[in-house]
């Protein structure tokens, strides 16, 4: 081996490994310090920091300062943390397995479908057997959107993808009408409810973190926590499909098993986090894209990467929400939307020689 | 070569889209030889070539097998194949932006393998260039470095390295094309093995080993350049009046020899 090549070498050309572990490590601080901040902000005056005084001996903290710290802002910060990393993972895995950086969950219909599946797990729940409902539980709702999530991906997989290539426009479309016929059924099923839950299905759909507390969030953690740990395991496969299906089969890869578990993948973690906090978009599209810029599409970095940048997106997403009409709060869809609209059409713009539409 | 060693299909018959595009086949190649597959259009080389990596659904395939070293190859394990053979692609289309450095990393994670590979190619240099700024020459030229990263170091149990090569020299000019080929044959002559479909048929009269002609989804003749690469072999192939001579120098070269129109 070449001297220059060992250790302690000038970094080579084209090799983005150092950047990448700087800009994670520099997320990964971005979000504690957004999570630590997240935790002081609010329309109560309460500071974590007496809270931590308060534990370690200090002055005792009042009960209504404890319930606003304990139970209101760190569920919804641990939920914000949670749903922004899902939605960053799912869109990453989505947009490798399609081989396509516009692939994005909510985009595509698989939000949808998920979101079917979670109004009819909430509509339906009289339905079922009590002792297969009482079973289930919290979990029916994320479940039952993850089953949506897959079919929906399974679906638009089909449909979209030949011989291992995407047509972006059959993609597009198809989520079109997938969104279309989710969103019909889903009609159904809401002029089918009653009024406790309409209310349900009317909080949830606003895509808000407003609503999180410890049991939703025990509902939501499993499904995500298994589609973030199962991420970087799909890292190398995904890499090799960027060549097409074959070359990666020539890589050594197992493709047919790589596919299978990204769709799950996908499944999981959109299903739950639509589950846990409705619709927020764009997430899924941004946080990857921006990162494919900086670090690049090697997806060993770009999955765990896009997971901590999703996760303070959404947790910055949120305090905005929180902050910028105080004391009320505007549901953080919209605040996403606001950015992530004007950001993909810039990407549209970017790429519009490519696109081939 | 006795005892299999190398890559061999018997009487491989594969169906795609309805038709036989493999009908009978038989073909082998050895370690430590270049053999090239030629053939007019559609006669099924690419389809031995997906035959040989492993690529074809066991669907496709209606008859026969491909072993290696004796092994069929659906029985081997996908990562060990990928120790053992790397293949170049006729085309290929990379999603996302990757670097060069990045794309031939793809085939090993070794950076000392893959700046060598880089400037086996005669793309030294071109590591933090991004792939989709490349010519489609430079392209062909990264892709095949990537391949030559994968069986860089020799697999654990000793075997032969294979590089399956789909048309190689198709998007190169003159210099490249020799200096590919070049590439290939020195692969060969270490004790690797080479198979490349070939559209050139003097680029393959001077560099291969050994060849096999392919009609219509199955071999017509195999051998030397010099027994398989005949004036009525290849003008009964090509359907076209073509005749074999010998260079001053060394080694045959092709001529097209048709009245004038009978090509058209």
């Amino acid at each position: 081996m070449p001297a220059e090549l060992t250790a302690g070498a000038p970094p080579l050309a084209g090799d983005r490994t150092t950047r990448a572990r700087a800009v994670t490590l520099g997320l990964a601080a971005l979000l504690a310090a957004l999570a630590a901040i997240s935790l002081e902000v609010g329309a109560a005056d309460a500071s974590f920091l007496d809270l931590a005084r308060a534990w370690a001996g200090g002055a005792p903290l009042d009960a209504t300062s404890r319930v606003v710290l304990l139970d209101i802002r760190l569920p919804r910060l641990a939920m914000g943390v949670l749903v922004g990393a899902a939605l960053a993972v799912s869109g990453a895995v989505m947009q490798g397995l399609f081989r396509n950086p516009l692939a994005d969950p909510g985009l595509v219909g698989v939000g949808a479908g998920a979101g079917l599946g979670a109004i009819a797990a909430i509509v339906l729940a009289g339905l079922l057997p009590p002792a297969i409902g009482g079973a289930l539980g919290h979990y029916a709702t994320p479940l039952a959107a993850f089953a949506g999530g897959w079919v929906s991906t399974l679906i638009l997989y089909r449909v979209a993808t030949r011989q291992g290539r995407t047509s972006v426009a059959v993609m597009l479309l198809a989520g079109i009408a997938l969104g279309a016929l989710a969103g019909a059924l889903s009609g159904v099923l809401i002029y089918m409810a009653d009024d406790a839950q309409l209310r349900d299905l009317t909080f949830w759909g606003l895509g808000s973190l407003a609503g999180a507390s410890w049991t939703k969030l025990a509902a939501a953690a499993p499904l995500i926590l298994a589609a973030l740990a199962a991420a970087p395991l799909l890292a190398r496969g995904l890499n090799g499909l960027a060549l097409g299906e074959g070359a990666a089969m020539h890589l050594g890869v197992r493709v047919q098993r790589v596919k299978s578990a990204a769709v799950l993948t996908v499944a999981a973690a959109a299903g739950a986090a639509v589950a846990a906090s409705g619709g927020i978009g764009f997430i899924g599209i941004v946080a990857p894209h921006l990162l494919r810029l900086t670090i690049g599409p090697d997806h060993r970095w770009l999955l765990p990467a896009s997971a901590l940048f999703g996760a303070a997106l959404l947790v910055g997403a949120d305090m905005v929400s929180r902050t910028l009409v105080a004391p009320a709060e505007l549901p953080i869809g919209i605040v996403t939307a606001a950015v992530g609209g004007p950001f993909f059409l810039w990407i549209l713009l970017r790429n519009r020689a490519t696109l081939d539409l | 070569m006795s005892g299999g060693a190398g890559f061999r299909a018997e009487g491989l018959r594969v169906r795609l889209g309805g038709r036989m595009a493999l009908d009978g086949a038989d073909f082998s190649a050895r370690p430590g030889a270049l053999t090239a597959i030629v053939g007019p259009n559609g006669s099924g080389k690419t389809t031995l070539m997906r035959a040989l990596t492993g690529e074809l659904s066991g669907r496709a395939i209606a008859a026969g097998c491909v072993t290696l070293d004796g092994r069929p190859l659906a029985q081997l394990d996908p990562t060990l194949l990928a120790q053992r053979r790397a293949v170049l692609p006729q085309a290929s289309a990379l999603a996302f932006p990757f670097t060069v450095l990045e794309v031939v990393r793809l085939g090993a994670a070794d950076p000392a393998a893959a700046v060598a590979a880089l400037a086996q190619v005669g793309l030294a240099g071109f590591g933090g260039r991004f792939y989709q700024e490349l010519s489609g020459g430079e392209q062909q030229r990264a892709q095949l470095a990537r391949a030559l990263a994968q069986v860089a170091r020799p697999p654990a149990d000793g075997a032969a390295r294979w590089l399956l090569l789909d048309e190689p020299v198709a998007s190169l000019d003159i210099r490249h094309q020799i200096a590919v080929m070049r590439l290939a044959r020195g692969f060969a002559r270490s004790g690797g093995g080479v198979i490349a479909v070939m559209h050139d048929l003097n680029l393959t009269a001077l560099f291969a080993d050994a060849v096999a002609v392919m009609v219509e989804g199955r071999i017509v003749a195999a051998g030397p350049p010099e027994a398989a690469l005949t004036d009525a072999v290849l003008s009964a192939a090509y359907a076209c009046e073509l005749r074999v001579n010998m260079a001053p120098a060394k080694g045959l070269f092709v001529l097209p020899h048709a009245p004038a129109g009978a090509l058209s």
